[in-house]
């Protein structure tokens, strides 16, 4: 029991492994590459089939796109200001995703935290900037930590289908935002389009220096790389993990499922909450129904592409953004409805739905099939 | 076609092979199996029997070989071929429809169902055939009130029903008492012995193919390894043919329980709603001391399952006393902790893993938020997890590609052997097991219950339940019955009768 622990590859056990541990380890990681990538590519090619079905050429709208996404200077800072929400907003699935559930109201969350971080702002209005811009961010947190965490605790406690109410619970947020900033809340100043008090300028967030995004980008980024050590590296994620795997296995172990998921399905929340009190800190200054602009539900899109690995939602997350932000320029070059890029982020999901079924087909990514041939 | 009056049929199969990719999983296999005969076919699983049944029926399409049907050759290109020329199974588990009655079950399988099912003539044509058969059964209950023997004869008759005349049983007493074994059996021979039907019988029981077949033939790997009349077989040569030279793990002799052992498990007035809700089961006394192995006999579905998640905290209970060493224990991971108790549910993948977690990570599920000295810890360390499960891997020769496989790749033998690694390392005072070896091979199975009886003479009490009697018979100090949510037998092993465990099991007394 003691004196085999250097063994780590007992031949004898093991099997004669005909292959060295290094391909293996490239091997196991390189399918969550390439399947999504080729998912993707497949994706564009056919939605060129519906371009070409309109008469356009689905070489320039690729090329057009770029030039919009990431052609220059300016349109990179565009693609990173509408990917700061995203990378948010997709943490609002992948981390409930982790534990085995499709939550897919983030945009409900979002909407919470902006009229949350709103409320207080204007509430807090006086006191020094350090203090509002904290409060309202960890109110935003709390708001839409809240709404979604009651979407966990319906499904553990009540087993109320967590994707079905989370969306459900989105339509009630916006309606409830609608509520507060036509009634309550109500800038009467604001008179075309309802809003909350507008934030003095010492309570919004600025950019990042040297670049026109704000440092909402950079709390993302963080929060990814939080949410990835916290699965990853720490005994919640694992605990997390085995509940995602097998709610059974993880009871069998005495686990406590129930905080777990009513806590990742919080601190979820909190992030797609935090989304929208940058939102309105940073972008709108005040919350309104501008709030609900669709990162909640291109979130969804972003966390399935990045497999639910928080890591690789940044990268996504830009590419998402990217695309959206060439909306304009295809609307003004190529004479297409700016939706247009909505269909193209319908067809890609389709398509990363379907690669879903791919995994562990391919022998070249599954190094359990490769002795049994020898 | 659905007369059931056809004579029975002769099947041979001639070097027939299946590979899969570059895996063979039938090599050359030729058998014969004559008209009006009972023949057993035996094999560890992933030996090729139900790939050749596969074949026979028209399942898979083989790489080679041919199947003569009354020494004609036939092309069986989909089970409605198999089914044309007679040729019909009997799965393992029930395939019938348990809110319809026995009658409509009947009609509804045929191939050509009229729009309009005009009752009244299915009734009269039912009750015709029903004369001729030697089975007795009520066609006008609801499936789901029959007991598993007489599902397991209708499923029988709707073969016959359906005018097949030679078929495929595979394992059809699994789930039966052995009362109603010995009847259904019975029963098969008799028909085939009239001439009327061709068996082909799946089983692991040796007593069962001594008893009932004309002819056995083995498989092993793949290969045909023996066939001849079962009366020139004894079990010792039919074990060989199976297992071939690999060593099997002894069972350690049992050490003598000490008189005064302490209870480690108690269970007082336990009761429970069962998974309908309907019905609630309920354990009025059960004691399990250090040292010994308490097993608990009975049918599935007789409440095993409910009493097992009440016992692993997944199901809550409506009143009663669970006790470990006397404190209350209520399954959280901190008293099973501090208690030592270990629970191995049955279909150890499905219940106790994360199918794509990697080898590595499910061994480690019991300890990796503790470290070397059982203090919680925050942050896991991959390599040392690493490092305990290749020691455990090592241990208990656990056989994987790689220590990051997803164990839903391993066999069902060594996922096993991953959560004994698991369950079993370390100070176990209370071991909970349910059906240990379901499904598994020979040598997995000698060495798993030799792993129990080993913690059972370290001094852990142990909670077997088990829906194989042989098991039970094997490594049980006592045996408990339970029938219909409660245990309603108790008998020392010394003076278990299969007879009376098997009358209780059925609910006769």
């Amino acid at each position: 029991m003691t004196d085999t622990t250097s063994s780590a590859e007992a031949p004898a056990i093991l099997g004669a492994r005909a292959y060295p541990a290094a391909l293996e380890w490239i091997a196991r990681r390189a399918e969550a590459f390439v399947i999504p990538l080729a998912a993707l590519v497949v994706g564009m090619v056919l939605f060129s089939l519906f371009i070409l079905a309109v008469g356009k050429s689905p070489v320039l709208l690729y090329e057009t796109m770029w030039r919009g996404g990431f052609g220059s200077w300016f349109s990179v800072q565009n693609s990173l200001s509408r990917a700061a929400p995203l990378l948010l907003a997709a943490l609002c699935v992948a981390l409930p995703a982790r534990l085995g559930l499709v939550v897919i109201g983030g945009e409900g969350a979002i909407v919470l935290g902006g009229v949350g971080a709103a409320a207080i702002g204007v509430a807090l209005s006086g006191a020094p900037s350090f203090i509002v811009i904290l409060a309202m961010g960890v109110a935003g947190m709390a708001a839409g930590g809240i709404w979604i965490g009651a979407v966990g605790a319906l499904r553990h406690y009540r087993a109320v289908n967590e994707t079905i109410s989370s969306l459900l619970m989105a339509y009630i947020a916006i309606a409830l935002m609608n509520q507060l900033v036509e009634g309550p809340l109500r800038d009467p100043a604001s008179l075309n389009k309802p809003s909350t008090q507008p934030l003095a300028d010492i309570y919004r967030i600025g950019n990042i220096p040297g670049m026109d995004v704000h440092w909402g980008l950079v709390a993302g980024v963080v929060a990814c790389i939080v949410s990835w050590v916290l699965i990853e590296k720490t005994r919640w994620g694992f605990a997390a993990r085995i509940a995602g795997g097998n709610v059974r296995a993880a009871q069998v172990q005495g686990l406590a499922v129930g905080p777990l998921i009513v806590g990742f399905t919080a601190l979820a929340g909190g992030f797609a909450g935090l989304a929208g009190m940058l939102e309105v800190a940073a972008v709108q200054g005040s919350a309104n129904a501008s709030l609900a602009a669709g990162y909640g539900y291109t979130g969804i899109l972003v966390a399935f592409l990045a497999r639910h690995n928080p890591l690789a939602i940044i990268p996504v997350a830009i590419l998402l953004g990217g695309i959206d932000a060439s909306g304009g320029l295809i609307q003004r070059r190529m004479d297409l409805p700016d939706a247009t890029v909505l269909v193209l982020q319908g067809m890609l999901f389709i398509v990363i739905l379907f690669s879903e079924t791919l995994y562990g087909r391919f022998k070249a990514f599954n190094p359990d099939l490769w002795q049994r041939a020898s | 076609m659905r007369e059931g009056s056809r004579k029975a049929v002769g099947v041979e199969t001639i070097g027939m092979t299946m590979r899969f990719g570059a895996f063979t999983a039938l090599g050359d296999v030729s058998i014969k199996v004559p008209a009006g005969s009972f023949h057993a076919l035996l094999g560890e699983n992933g030996a090729g029997k139900s790939t050749l049944v596969k074949c026979m029926m028209g399942f898979y399409h083989p790489t080679s070989g041919d199947i003569l049907v009354d020494g004609r050759e036939v092309a069986v290109a989909s089970p409605r071929d198999a089914s044309a020329l007679g040729l019909g199974m009997v799965y393992q588990h029930f395939t019938l429809v348990p809110s319809l009655t026995g009658a409509e079950n009947l009609v509804i399988s045929r191939e050509k169902v009229p729009g309009i099912i005009d009752w009244r003539k299915e009734r009269a044509d039912l009750a015709v055939f029903m004369e001729r058969m030697p089975f007795k059964l009520p066609l006008d209950v609801k499936v789901a009130e029959l007991a598993a023997g007489e599902k397991q004869k209708l499923e029988i008759v709707k073969q016959l029903y359906l005018g097949r005349s030679f078929l495929v049983l595979d394992e059809p007493t699994s789930v039966l008492t052995p009362g109603e074994a010995q009847e259904v059996l019975g029963l098969v021979r008799d028909m085939t012995k009239a001439g009327d039907l061709t068996v082909l019988m799946i089983s692991h029981k040796f007593h069962e193919v001594t008893a009932f077949a004309d002819d056995v033939s083995v498989l092993r790997k793949g290969k045909l390894t023996g066939t001849g009349r079962v009366a020139d077989l004894d079990h010792k040569t039919m074990a060989a043919m199976m297992i071939g030279d690999q060593p099997i793990a002894a069972l350690d002799s049992r050490a003598t329980p000490k008189p005064d052992a302490e209870t480690v498990l108690k269970v007082r007035s336990l009761k429970a709603p069962d998974r309908t809700g309907l019905k609630s089961i309920s354990i009025d006394d059960l004691g399990v001391r250090s040292g010994e192995i308490v097993g608990i006999a009975g049918i599935s579905g007789n409440g095993q399952k409910e009493f097992l998640e009440v016992l692993a905290g997944q199901r809550p209970r409506n009143a009663g006393d669970v006790l470990v060493r006397g404190s209350a224990y209520g399954a959280t991971r901190a008293e099973a902790r501090a208690l030592n108790v270990r629970l191995i549910p049955e279909e150890p993948l499905k219940n106790a893993c994360a199918p794509k977690m990697t080898v590595a990570e499910n061994i480690s599920f019991r300890t990796f938020d503790v470290d070397g000295n059982g203090k919680p810890v925050s942050w896991i360390s991959t390599s040392a997890i690493r490092a305990f499960s290749a020691r455990l891997v090592e241990q208990f020769k656990v056989k994987t590609a790689s220590l990051s496989s997803p164990i839903a790749s391993l066999s069902g033998g060594n996922v096993q052997r991953a959560v004994l690694a698991r369950e079993l390392t370390g100070e176990v005072d209370l071991l909970i097991v349910s059906n240990p070896c379901f499904g598994l091979d020979f040598s997995a199975v000698a060495e798993i219950r030799a792993r129990i009886m080993k913690a059972r003479n370290a001094g852990a009490a142990v909670l077997l339940l088990s829906e194989d009697l042989d098991e039970l018979l094997e490594l049980s100090d006592r045996i408990f019955v339970m029938s219909d949510g409660a245990l309603v037998y108790e008998t020392p092993i010394a003076r278990a009768s299969v007879q009376t465990i098997g009358e209780h099991m059925a609910g006769h007394y």
